[in-house]
């Protein structure tokens, strides 16, 4: 079963969560730059933070045979802290490397004015760039926040199929459909989705423009839902080119948009006795 | 970029031309226009606000999408040039840059006229973990400014995170009589026997370039 994780927080991680990803099927993945538990006092927090997402954390992941794309973005939550807005400003100098493949995380947090400015400053930056779009969906008043969400996209210049809306559930996931974006679904051991609740979806709704990941960060979250989903879903009577549809071909459809995914990175170099992420080995 | 810790040649603007396409080579005589009037007029323009980019640094980052990632250094190699960047410049692509970006810089800071000036990039790179850095940090520029002792703690960091000692230019004849180098070797390779672990063939090499007359500097590329 090959994997592309769409959405998930690696910086977070560890080695070993690299390895059993890799044991599990993970080949390629996207990190979505957001909020990192810790608030943010500066833009230069985010440069730093930027940068790690576009060299230390590529490494690692090439170290365990994983492909490692990211999407960049002021994120919901800091767009609220003037102290982070000047983040929008130097985005463009980010929004052209190699390993960016979408605008993201943006969104809507508590839904407020500075949001609004935020997001659609955003879908104009991703349609200037060519990218696609990462966009959160709020976790609370999800619905409306959905809402509020499609109607700023339908007055962006970014098309729809350019857009995946994430951390949909069972309330939002028609709305999102019929809007023609991607389906996002983030699967969490407590909150958010699980794989039986995905199973219905998907039994529901079918398996084209809908994406499934781990989301997997700083909380209590587990970086081989992904698997766990692809296992649910042979168990359910699922066929191995629908799991591979859902695992693999849509999101590398959807991030594909952005004409830079590199999907060939090579084996994990057995000649690592004295790796790096060995911490200077040994 | 590619995983393994080796600095390739960069090609010239010749053999790019023999490589590219059509499409790839128009872009690059466009960004090599634009890098050359940036050059022309350094004195008298300047970027607009604090994270404003001239046109060829923003061509320096997406280089490899146009011509290949393959040729990616080589191509923001002749960019550099082209720009005669100035340490300022050089100093915001590498801080600013994805590893790729940084990897470049530091490949052509030897054909660049700027002394000694460069080496907190250098510096930077050495501290990270990123082999790729490492290496192309222990080039050429490397060994013609960095001072004894960051050379020798960047052999042994080369020892340490695997990168080839390949990668280390003008490695024979900095080593030839350093008798502190030869020191901290021993010290390593007797830390590496006492905790039951083999010694790096490398440790070996280098140790014996230590030797003062050992070596020709024939060997060096």
């Amino acid at each position: 079963m090959r994997i592309f994780d769409p959405h998930i927080h690696m910086t977070s991680r560890t080695t070993d969560d690299y390895q059993a990803m890799y044991d599990a099927g993970v080949r390629a993945l996207v990190e979505p730059s957001f909020w990192l538990g810790q608030p943010r006092t500066s833009p230069a927090s985010f440069f730093d933070y930027f940068d790690a997402l576009l060299g230390w954390e590529p490494f690692r992941a090439a170290q365990y045979g994983i492909a490692h794309h990211c999407t960049l973005a002021l994120n919901p939550k800091e767009a609220n802290d003037p102290r982070c807005v000047p983040v929008l400003d130097a985005l463009p100098r980010y929004l052209v490397k190699d390993s960016v493949v979408a605008v993201g995380e943006i969104g809507y947090d508590s839904m407020t004015p500075a949001e609004d400015t935020a997001l659609a400053a955003q879908l104009q930056l991703a349609a200037d760039h060519e990218l696609p779009a990462l966009v959160h969906t709020p976790h609370r008043d999800k619905l409306a926040g959905l809402h509020r969400t499609l109607d700023v996209i339908r007055e962006s210049h970014l098309s729809p199929e350019r857009v995946l809306l994430d951390h949909l559930n069972e309330t939002t996931v028609k709305d999102a459909l019929d809007s023609g974006c991607w389906a996002g679904f983030s699967i969490y051991p407590d909150t958010k989705m699980d794989e039986d609740r995905m199973i219905a979806i998907l039994r529901i709704h079918g398996t084209e423009r809908i994406l499934v990941n781990s989301a997997a960060d700083w909380g209590r979250s587990d970086p081989l839902k992904t698997r766990k989903v692809g296992d649910a879903m042979l168990a359910a009577g699922f066929g191995d080119d629908d799991v591979d549809q859902v695992l693999w071909r849509n999101p590398v459809a959807f991030y594909g948009q952005s004409g830079r995914l590199q999907l060939g990175v090579a084996a994990p170099d057995p000649l690592h006795e004295g790796n790096s992420i060995l911490r200077g080995g040994e | 970029m590619p995983m393994s810790p080796t600095n390739p040649p960069l090609l010239t603007r010749k053999e790019l031309d023999a490589q590219l396409g059509g499409a790839a080579r128009a872009w690059l005589d466009e960004a090599l226009a634009e890098a050359e009037h940036s050059a022309a007029h350094q004195d008298t323009e300047q970027p607009g606000g604090p994270y404003a980019a001239p046109s060829w640094e923003l061509r320096y980052a997406a280089a490899g999408r146009y011509c290949g990632l393959e040729h990616a250094d080589s191509v923001r190699a002749l960019l550099l040039i082209e720009a005669r960047a100035a340490l300022p410049a050089l100093t915001r692509l590498y801080e600013q840059g994805t590893a790729a970006e940084r990897h470049a810089v530091l490949l052509t800071l030897h054909r660049l006229d700027l002394g000694p000036t460069a080496l907190p990039l250098v510096e930077d790179a050495l501290r990270t973990n990123d082999t790729r850095l490492v290496a192309a940090a222990v080039g050429p520029y490397g060994a013609a400014h960095l001072d004894p002792h960051n050379w020798r703690h960047a052999i042994l960091k080369c020892l340490f995170t695997g990168v080839p000692v390949d990668a280390v230019d003008g490695l024979a004849r900095r080593a030839r009589g350093d008798a502190e180098l030869a020191r901290m070797l021993g010290d390593f390779a007797a830390e590496r026997i006492a905790a039951g672990r083999s010694v790096p063939t490398d440790l070996t090499r280098v140790l014996e370039l230590t030797t003062p007359g050992a070596a020709a500097p024939t060997e060096e590329s």
